[in-house]
């Protein structure tokens, strides 16, 4: 007989999810952040060319009747029975639309901010395509939420007082606040704020990572990403809850430029025992810059042959109506239940992983 | 021959990386929430047995390696290569002493053993994880010695060394565990 029908998961791990989510639930009670839902389906989404998304098809219910009517037509003349594929594609594509599932909830909630909602946290499932491993499963849980009036230092603030909140049971080490470049450096020694290619491809070749160099080029960001995930990441925040700040502006995603030094961006990333936990912004609210990073986004999608994706125009709307001063933050909190857990493997927290689902 | 995809590579899959053929051990999936996707490999040279980590971007492929284990008897070694036959076919294939490696220590005529080729020709042996031989060579034993403790080194018909213990004698066959090289037991006829 065949086990699959389990879930992959022990019992306990059910319950101890669900003390968490109570446990975040009173911490935001506590401070009167409301609790929000957003849409899954939405008719579009981030432009991220390292995000690859669910699509589903949307039918409205008068689509549905005339698909229902179409069979029906061709039960009774068998004749048509054989439509190939492609002219019924053509044939629903009028009234059908393509919805995308949410990589994260963030577009909708900062939509809610702007439309004077306040602070606000949501708990919810977000979904990734493609990524699927030992701390990856295309859909996961995501805590996400937004400071309104905080900087990122506060949120800092907050989200060590969060974490070491539901790690009170396990005595973490005390947290660490890092920038990006200290951190790197001393790692490495190489500025990461300042790309070398020479000095890049030799640190590579020294320690036994000579394939960054035909994988990276000259793409400096994409030696970050290599570098920061092999000797950098792994040595983070040991027993420890580690936050690195001040990213290289090349990594700015949907974060402000920092206003002292415009090589780095107000973002930080949080890790325990080397495992990427959450990333936050001091949220990036101009409408115009906004758009732009999005047809950057949308540019390096065309030149790498991926999905070219819908601009959210209803969020640069949002931001042209004008979005609050706010911080906000996302954690994975799968990759936390592992460490609350000490699992090993993402499959050990989830009930059904995508294999099983 | 196939070409297979980060996604695809698993434990057990062989593929061909610098020109040599290769098996995966391990595949790790690593991507920062905000960046590049990259596949973490551990993978084992097949002709030299260096085992090695490799990162691809995700996405990359390798081409598959036209590499099998096949069952095989081994036959005799004529001074300078050693010649395995398929029992079945009869087929039979020759390999020198660099390719059968710390094998040949455990190889005695007529076992089986386990022959790796790539595009048909041998890459490696593989002896069978116990084999059965006949002590040529140990100091007598003291008489009334049990296996617990001490030990002592014999020489085996193929030419290996093991650790006995001291009531076994010259003549006596024993089961070794090619694997670890220890001793398991004397075997009775």
């Amino acid at each position: 007989m065949s086990q699959d029908w389990r879930p992959t998961c022990a019992l306990e791990l059910l319950r101890l999810r669900a003390q968490v989510l109570a446990g975040i639930r009173q911490f935001f009670a506590d401070r009167s952040v409301l609790e929000v839902e957003t849409p899954l389906l939405s008719h579009s989404i981030g432009t991220d060319p390292h995000l690859e998304f669910f699509t589903a098809e949307y039918l409205s219910p008068g689509t549905v009747c005339m698909l229902q009517a179409r069979q029906e037509r061709a039960r009774r003349s068998p004749g048509m029975v054989c439509m190939p594929q492609a002219s019924r594609e053509q044939a629903r594509s009028p009234a059908g639309q393509t919805l995308f599932l949410q990589t994260s909830p963030e577009f909708a909630m900062k939509r809610l901010l702007a439309a004077g909602s306040g602070s606000i946290y949501q708990i919810g499932k977000a979904f990734r395509n493609g990524e699927a491993g030992r701390f990856h499963n295309p859909e996961f849980t995501m805590l996400e939420w937004y400071r309104v009036g905080f900087t990122l230092p506060q949120l800092m603030d907050e989200i060590a007082e969060l974490i070491c909140g539901l790690f009170s049971g396990q005595s973490l080490q005390e947290t660490q606040r890092v920038s990006y470049q200290n951190i790197f450096v001393s790692f490495t020694g190489l500025d990461p704020l300042v790309f070398s290619y020479s000095d890049y491809c030799a640190y590579a070749r020294e320690c036994g990572l000579s394939e960054a160099v035909a994988i990276c080029g000259h793409d400096h960001a994409l030696w970050l990403d290599f570098l920061f995930s092999h000797k950098v990441q792994p040595q983070l925040g040991e027993n420890a809850l580690c936050m690195v700040y001040g990213y290289p502006a090349c990594q700015s995603s949907l974060a402000r430029i920092n206003e002292h030094n415009a090589l780095t961006t107000d973002r930080v990333e949080i890790f325990i025992n080397g495992i990427e936990l959450g990333n936050g912004y001091y949220e990036l609210a101009d409408a115009e810059e906004q758009s732009r990073r999005f047809d950057k986004e949308q540019a390096i999608r065309q030149q790498q042959k991926l999905p070219v994706t819908v601009k959210d125009q209803r969020l640069i709307a949002a931001l042209q109506s004008g979005l609050p001063d706010c911080s906000g933050v996302a954690i994975g909190l799968d990759r936390l239940l592992m460490l609350l857990s000490g699992s090993a493997s993402i499959d050990d927290v989830l009930s059904f992983p995508i294999y099983r689902a | 021959m196939a070409i297979y995809s980060t996604n695809e590579f698993k434990a057990g899959l062989k593929v061909m990386l610098d020109n040599d053929p290769c098996a995966i051990i391990e595949n790790e999936f690593v991507k920062p929430g905000k960046g590049q996707a990259f596949n973490r490999v551990k993978i084992r040279n097949l002709k030299t047995g260096r085992v090695m980590e490799r990162t691809f971007k995700s996405g990359e492929s390798l081409e598959g390696a036209d590499v099998v284990d096949v069952e095989m008897q081994y036959l005799y070694n004529d001074g300078q290569f050693r010649h395995f036959m398929v029992p079945d076919t009869f087929e039979q294939y020759q390999c020198d002493e660099k390719i059968v490696g710390d094998a040949g220590k455990w190889l005695k005529d007529q076992d089986s053993c386990t022959v790796t080729l790539w595009n048909d020709a041998p890459l490696a042996i593989s002896p069978a994880n116990f084999v059965e031989l006949t002590i040529t060579e140990t100091d007598p034993g003291v008489r009334g010695d049990t296996s617990g403790g001490g030990g002592k080194p014999a020489t085996l018909d193929t030419g290996a060394v093991v650790r006995v213990p001291l009531f076994v004698q010259i003549g006596e066959m024993i089961k070794v565990d090619t694997r670890t090289g220890e001793y398991v037991s004397r075997v009775k006829e």
